[in-house]
């Protein structure tokens, strides 16, 4: 397997990427011009840190982070819930990430130190395996992600419900990548040129998802894979798209992304959940952005079944995460980055979350390198 | 005897006394133990010595390449290895949760007896204690360790100068990497195993060139990234590493990729990293490889005139800061 990876992190190949993004970079200097690219999934985030691949950008190419955490954008209202049921003594079960995201006033870790059943999970199916293991007690799922995670989570439910267990519940913040970006690209306040397309997302809803933005905004749009050279190519295809001023859908990873994405994932997804509204941490709420549990499953919906009645929790008001995930500030233009806000005492999401854009630059980035 | 350690056990009446002289004196009563008196009584050639304490509570107790009973010899042989020192004696202090299988128990103390011999140093004191259930994690280790400064190794960071040069012992990673997939239950083929052993011999191999050597460290909890960073902090110089030297297990790797960790951040229990002048470091890497513990030894970076910062230089040309990481490693949501 890591003999398969190393092919996408080849120097060679990196430097042949670095030339001609220069090159692209003259032209656009000739022409004038500046653009900006949005990476819009934090795994892109991460990698791009990870791999110093700012670095190979010439200035008149600008690359922005967008919404794509999931941990980053979830509400403290949601963390409160959580922490709520894991009082009430249930077992929360949740990805790591999701453990020192501050609530309205203290965070799943804490809560966990303090005496709350908090564990660990690398996969919705761990949920299952500890509801059978704790048959007194119900285990409460939470189920946050976009795309890539519902799918899978979906798969989880499905299979609670086939084999008849019935203390598992979930409680969702599930949110969809297509409503966000049309919110962010509407907005007059923020210039996005290219979109660098994520790449599990694009796995479930396909590449031609991102077609709109092409077509009627003139955003150029590459699905791009998460390795270096993956990211690296999809930066070049964006800008030839942006100098040729002709924006269109070009799926890059198609070694695991279709066009129409995976249907039997689509469909399941279908069959448990409807689009609803959706409150994005730092963003508002956006239309449709959200999926939640068709009534006919809400005995499943931990807040349904607890009668808990969820707020959007308090966020400190000096933390600027929103402009972050907007695109609008790079992570150190905050005043409480490093500071204040500091992996160590995350005061806002964006610091908490490895695919944070505050904690990538924090760990990899600080200052530049 | 009972298969299992019972609360009677700590009590100090005969099952104590039974357990002490089947599972203690039988492995380790050669020495000073041997009558188990209140204190062992060491002779030193040496005026200077090193002394170092450190307490073990993995989980699981038992992992792919060893167990808490090796890890508890390796750590605090380690350390004093890496302080400069001949590791000598050590002290061996267990907590034992009532109910620990006594078959366990043995094994672990089995692995204690083979890495001190392994390590040269003898187990000359010790003390169990035994708790109720569920009030330790099957069994908790503690270990001090005397060794004797080896003559010549003057490690200081004042020392350090621009140009010198970063060297890794071996695979990075491994054991924390091994913990890990044995706590979760990951069943991978070829997947990682712990690199539990000394770094003893690696020190002793070089101590001729010791005046040239400026510091050694073993990256157990917070991996390299946090040795490098304590190498920098407040220094006038930093350090610049590069991604396609540093060694790592492929089985190791394989797992860090599925998971999203970083293998800075990941301890190892078998590895050494130093800090010495350019004028030694091909001698110094010749004689680790020659070792088995140091056959994938690198020269991994070098002294820069960046104050206070780790560079990474990585697999592709980019680069960037290598920070420490900042609390328990987390699976990444997706």
């Amino acid at each position: 397997m890591t003999r398969y990876i190393e092919g996408f992190r080849k120097m060679d190949a990196a430097s042949h990427f670095r030339t001609t993004l220069a090159e692209q970079g003259r032209q656009l200097a000739e022409q004038g011009r500046s653009i900006h690219l949005m990476e819009v999934c934090g795994s892109h985030t991460m990698a791009i840190a990870r791999f110093g691949i700012r670095d190979f950008l010439p200035a008149a190419i600008s690359l922005v982070s967008g919404p794509g955490c999931p941990v980053c954008v979830t509400d403290p209202g949601y963390i409160d819930a959580a922490i709520t049921l894991a009082g009430q003594g249930k077992i929360i079960a949740t990805f790591g990430d999701m453990l020192r995201v501050p609530g309205s006033r203290t965070s799943l870790a804490e809560a966990r130190a303090a005496g709350g059943r908090v564990e660990v999970c690398y996969s919705p199916l761990t949920a299952i395996e500890l509801a059978r293991n704790h048959p007194e007690t119900e285990v409460v799922f939470l189920a946050v992600g976009f795309e890539t995670t519902i799918a899978p989570v979906v798969a989880m439910l499905d299979a609670v419900i086939r084999q008849a267990i019935d203390n598992v519940s979930l409680l969702t913040a599930f949110k969809r990548v297509p409503p966000a970006l049309s919110a962010l690209i509407a907005d007059p306040e923020i210039q996005i040129d290219g979109l660098l397309c994520p790449a599990h997302v694009s796995a479930i809803i396909g590449a031609d998802a991102y077609r709109p933005y092409a077509e009627q905004y003139g955003v150029a749009c590459v699905v791009a894979g998460f390795e270096p050279l993956d990211i690296l190519y999809g930066l070049q295809g964006l800008t030839q798209q942006l100098l040729e001023n002709r924006p269109h859908v070009d799926n890059q990873y198609g070694r695991v992304v279709k066009a129409e994405g995976n249907r039997q994932a689509q469909r399941l997804m279908e069959h448990y959940l409807l689009p609803a509204d959706a409150s994005w941490r730092g963003l508002g709420t956006i239309p449709a952005s959200g999926l939640v549990l068709r009534p006919e499953f809400a005995r499943f919906d931990a807040v349904h079944r607890h009668g808990i009645l969820p707020t959007p929790g308090r966020i400190n008001p000096r933390c600027q995460c929103g402009e972050v995930l907007k695109g609008k500030i790079r992570p150190a233009q905050c005043p409480l980055f490093g500071v204040a806000c500091h992996p160590d005492k995350p005061l806002g999401p964006c610091m908490v979350s490895s695919e944070g854009s505050c904690a990538a630059d924090f760990k990899y980035a600080r200052g530049g390198a | 005897m009972n298969d299992c350690v019972l609360l009677g056990h700590g009590g100090g009446g005969r099952l104590s006394h039974q357990l002490i002289e089947q599972e203690i004196v039988a492995r380790f009563g050669q020495g000073p133990l041997q009558t188990l008196p209140d204190a062992a009584t060491l002779e030193l050639d040496s005026r200077r010595i090193c002394f170092t304490t450190d307490s073990f509570v993995v989980h699981p107790l038992e992992f792919p390449g060893g167990n808490i009973g090796d890890l508890a010899v390796h750590g605090t042989v380690n350390d004093l290895a890496v302080s400069g020192a001949r590791p000598r004696w050590l002290s061996l202090g267990l907590i034992l949760e009532e109910g620990l299988p006594l078959a366990t128990l043995r094994r672990v103390l089995d692995s204690v007896q083979r890495a001190a011999e392994q390590c040269e140093v003898a187990v000359v004191t010790g003390d169990t204690k035994v708790v109720r259930r569920g009030q330790c994690d099957g069994l908790y280790i503690n270990t001090s360790g005397i060794g004797e400064a080896i003559p010549g190794f003057a490690l200081s960071l004042s020392r350090v100068g621009l140009g010198d040069c970063i060297l890794v012992s071996g695979p990075l990673g491994d054991h924390g990497a091994a913990v890990l997939s044995a706590r979760e239950g990951f069943q991978m083929q070829n997947g990682p195993l712990s690199d539990s052993r000394p770094v003893h011999r690696l020190v002793q191999s070089v101590a001729d060139l010791a005046a040239d050597i400026r510091f050694m460290r073993d990256p157990t909890r917070g991996g390299l990234a946090t040795v490098l960073n304590e190498m920098t902090a407040g220094q006038s110089y930093g350090i610049r590493i590069r991604a396609r030297d540093l060694p790592f297990s492929p089985g190791t790797n394989a797992l860090a990729e599925m998971l999203g960790l970083d293998l800075l951040h990941v301890a190892s229990e078998g590895c050494l990293v130093l800090l010495c002048a350019e004028s030694v470091a091909a001698a110094i890497l010749a004689r680790w490889q020659a070792l088995p513990e140091g056959v994938d030894a690198r020269a991994i970076g070098r002294v820069t005139d960046q104050a206070g910062r780790v560079i990474l230089e990585t697999a592709i040309g980019g680069q960037r800061v290598v920070d420490v990481p900042s609390g328990e490693l987390l699976p990444r949501i997706c």
